[in-house]
């Protein structure tokens, strides 16, 4: 939800010569006018010419080890950093090795450019050498795809590329380029505005909508901020915290949500969903008003529908329509940008005599301090490490100021759990798709991006080992990313369903002969640490994150810890397994 | 909640791959697609795609919204109604024995149909009218004996302003 003008459209340049210049040429003149600094990429023949042409510009390429990684790092650059992420494969298994990433950014919403090679335009549909049709491909995962077919059209398509990828609810898009297309020569004439008339999102909610939001507001006794990702891509998180504040209204968000609201506030509910807190999922059944922002009301989240809230009116604001009455019938419908949207709500609010807000809302805070106190998030550390402590351990040294991806399961809900997140942009993680691999690629992306942040990719055994290959990347250019597994030689999730539903037959998800994780890190070039006794799980910490190069830290945790609280899949969100 | 029959018209851009957006949103998502035209409008940049679909109501917005999410859609009109003329065209392969021939070029007059091939054995008729019209005309061909048909799938304009 980034907005319009913000970027390359408002530069206006007074001279517009054309000069002839080869596609390559032109491709980096046009990525450069968009301000890109990094691309995440893996040569092959398809791009030689462009690798050829990039090599001559001071844009900085991160050879991955697997074109999944350049994209996945590519998103965490996007999401760190707030800018469009960009990567170069080569066609054919280049390609389809990003679909996984490009499919995890587009349930996640996030502004990338995968940009792909393809084999010259006589050779497409003749099965050739690495030909596949990466278009048809990724057309259902991505925000828009384009084929450039002669020259000429290659800077307009760059340019709504960037565009589109940015602009109202952002997402992937693929641009594949032909070998002969970017050999071509082309009068280059630098293109101002974008012209796509059948696009034109909605950022300005309706007016009238607000007003009855407000009066809802006014009126009730127990209402609930839910606030998700479009907070964070719209950065709105300030005017989300406004709101709160002044009208008392406790917040939850889910996990693409995290950091949106301040996790040490007092209005904090925790996370909502199938791993939320207690409060949170227990607020959420008992509130006669949910404000719900910038969600798209995943079945994660909202657990069995129809016991969804169902006491409460809802008001829902989203840029993307059809996020609007897909999952959840809604009291009030805005179609508008979150920042611009709430920009506008404030002040409404203002106008309003609320009268003692504190007083009035005692009674609800009360309830739900009390759902605090009886079911806190809880566990016990004894003899063997426990991996919530692990990351409780890992807050308390970071001080909650570390950038943290995740990889994909209990790791991932975990860090959601126990990192308490201050600000937005600090929690990456592949929230819709659940793409295991994604945190070590996406540490890197988001290292580049901000590299004077300590950023620490909390992992499990399993889903550290689908894209490890990545540590070489880290150590080649110098990515001091830290990696935190939490080693329960299980897929712990898959485990932890299994134990509960399928009565600890654990078919198949036992990890024995995992790598030596400390020797595997030295291997890659890179610093290994493990810890096996919970006395030593901070100073391992304190090491690791202390040394300015890539580090594994292997923590040996307790096998069959489980993530709770749980709702059991398609379950009313307030029947929760507690522990 | 009853399922509706809905007609949707839109203007997309005449490219490669549009329609393959448009009908791998269909069978992504689960809708469903009764028939499907598209052709070419004055403006050769630009076609129009027909779609009929049956869902309930909530999926039919849904199906509105995802639809006008496409960038290459460039516009989309739900048609269901009064409001806009709709058309459909048949060829029906009939059989025409001797003592069937004079009744079914009886049928063709009262729909006001034509017969556009004529063989020993058989009749083929062109028929233009809405779904009522043709689903009329097949019942009554029917008893005859239907050997082929092909359907073109519905049609609509929104009526201009009197």
């Amino acid at each position: 939800m980034y907005r319009r003008n913000n970027h390359a459209t408002m530069k206006s340049r007074t001279v517009q010569k054309s000069k002839t210049l080869t596609g390559t040429q032109v491709l980096m003149e046009v990525l450069k006018d968009e301000g890109v600094d990094t691309i995440f990429g893996f040569p092959g023949g398809a791009v030689i010419d462009i690798y050829d042409e990039l090599a001559k510009t001071d844009i900085r390429h991160v050879l991955v080890r697997h074109e999944q990684g350049a994209v996945h790092a590519a998103d965490g650059y996007a999401r760190a950093g707030g800018k469009v992420g960009v990567c170069l494969v080569t066609s054919g298994p280049g390609a389809t090795n990003t679909v996984t990433g490009i499919a995890s950014a587009y349930m996640d919403s996030i502004p990338i450019v995968v940009l792909t090679g393809q084999v010259p335009t006589h050779l497409i549909g003749n099965d050739a050498f690495q030909e596949v049709d990466i278009v048809g491909i990724t057309r259902p995962c991505t925000k828009h795809n384009y084929l450039v077919q002669s020259a000429e059209d290659l800077p307009r398509i760059i340019k709504e590329a960037f565009y589109l990828a940015q602009s109202g609810r952002p997402g992937p898009v693929l641009v594949d380029l032909p070998k002969d297309v970017v050999a071509g020569k082309l009068d280059y004439v630098p293109q101002e505005e974008v012209n796509l008339k059948s696009y034109n999102p909605t950022y300005h909610p309706n007016k009238k909508q607000l007003r009855k939001v407000v009066e809802l507001i006014e009126h009730a006794e127990k209402p609930v901020i839910f606030a998700g990702g479009g907070i964070i891509l719209s950065k709105a998180s300030e005017e989300l915290t406004e709101l709160a504040r002044k009208t008392q209204i406790p917040v939850t968000t889910s996990l693409m949500g995290l950091g949106a609201f301040p996790g040490t506030d007092p209005l904090w509910l925790g996370m909502i969903g199938m791993h939320g807190t207690y409060r949170a999922n227990m607020s959420t059944g008992a509130c006669d008003l949910m404000i719900a922002i910038g969600v798209r009301f995943d079945d994660r989240v909202t657990g069995k529908t129809e016991a969804f809230a169902s006491q409460a009116n809802i008001v829902h604001i989203d840029i993307d329509p059809t996020s609007i009455r897909k999952n959840i019938p809604v009291t009030i419908p805005i179609v508008g940008d979150c920042k611009t949207s709430l920009k506008h709500l404030n002040p409404l609010i203002d106008q309003i005599d609320l009268g003692d807000i504190h007083t009035k809302r005692k009674k609800w805070l009360d309830q739900i301090e009390q759902w605090k106190n009886t079911k806190p998030l809880a566990y016990k550390q004894e003899d063997v490490i426990k991996p919530q402590y692990v990351i409780e351990k890992l807050y308390e040294v970071t001080k909650g100021n570390a950038i943290i991806t995740t990889e994909v399961g209990q790791n991932q809900m975990w860090a959601a759990q126990y990192y308490h997140f201050e600000r937005p942009n600090h929690f990456i993680t592949s929230g819709g798709l659940g793409c295991m691999g994604f945190g070590l690629p996406a540490a890197i992306g988001a290292q580049v991006a901000c590299p004077d942040k300590l950023v620490v990719d909390v992992a499990g055994d399993g889903s550290i080992q689908m894209n490890i290959q990545e540590m070489a990347t880290a150590v080649q250019c110098c990515l001091p990313v830290k990696v935190v597994i939490l080693n329960n030689r299980y897929l712990g999730m898959v485990r932890q369903w299994q134990e509960l539903f399928y009565e600890k037959r654990y078919a198949c998800t036992g990890m024995d002969h995992a790598p030596d994780f400390v020797k595997l890190a030295e291997a890659f070039g890179a610093v290994g640490l493990r810890a096996s006794k919970p006395e030593e799980v901070e100073s391992v910490l304190k090491e690791g994150l202390s040394i300015p190069q890539p580090v594994i830290m292997d923590f040996e945790v307790d096998q069959e810890e489980s993530v709770y609280p749980m709702v059991p899949a398609g379950a009313p969100i307030t029947e929760m397994l507690l522990v | 909640m009853q399922e509706e029959k809905h007609i949707m018209t839109m203007l997309v851009d005449n490219e490669p791959g549009v329609l393959s957006r448009v009908v791998g949103l269909f069978s992504g998502k689960g809708f469903n697609i009764e028939s499907l035209c598209v052709a070419p409008t004055m403006d050769l940049k630009v076609s129009r795609i027909t779609i009929v679909t049956k869902a309930n109501p909530p999926v039919i917005e849904q199906i509105e919204k995802q639809l006008r999410k496409l960038i290459n859609v460039i516009k989309l009109r739900d048609m269901t109604g009064p409001k806009a003329v709709k058309r459909e065209m048949a060829l029906i392969c009939v059989r025409a024995k001797p003592e069937h021939r004079a009744e079914i070029l009886r049928i063709v007059d009262i729909f006001r149909c034509k017969v556009v091939d004529v063989g020993l054995e058989h009749y083929i008729i062109e028929v233009t009218g809405d779904e009522g019209k043709l689903t009329a005309l097949l019942n009554l061909l029917k008893p005859m004996g239907i050997e082929k048909i092909a359907r073109s799938g519905a049609l609509a304009l929104y009526r201009e302003p009197r």
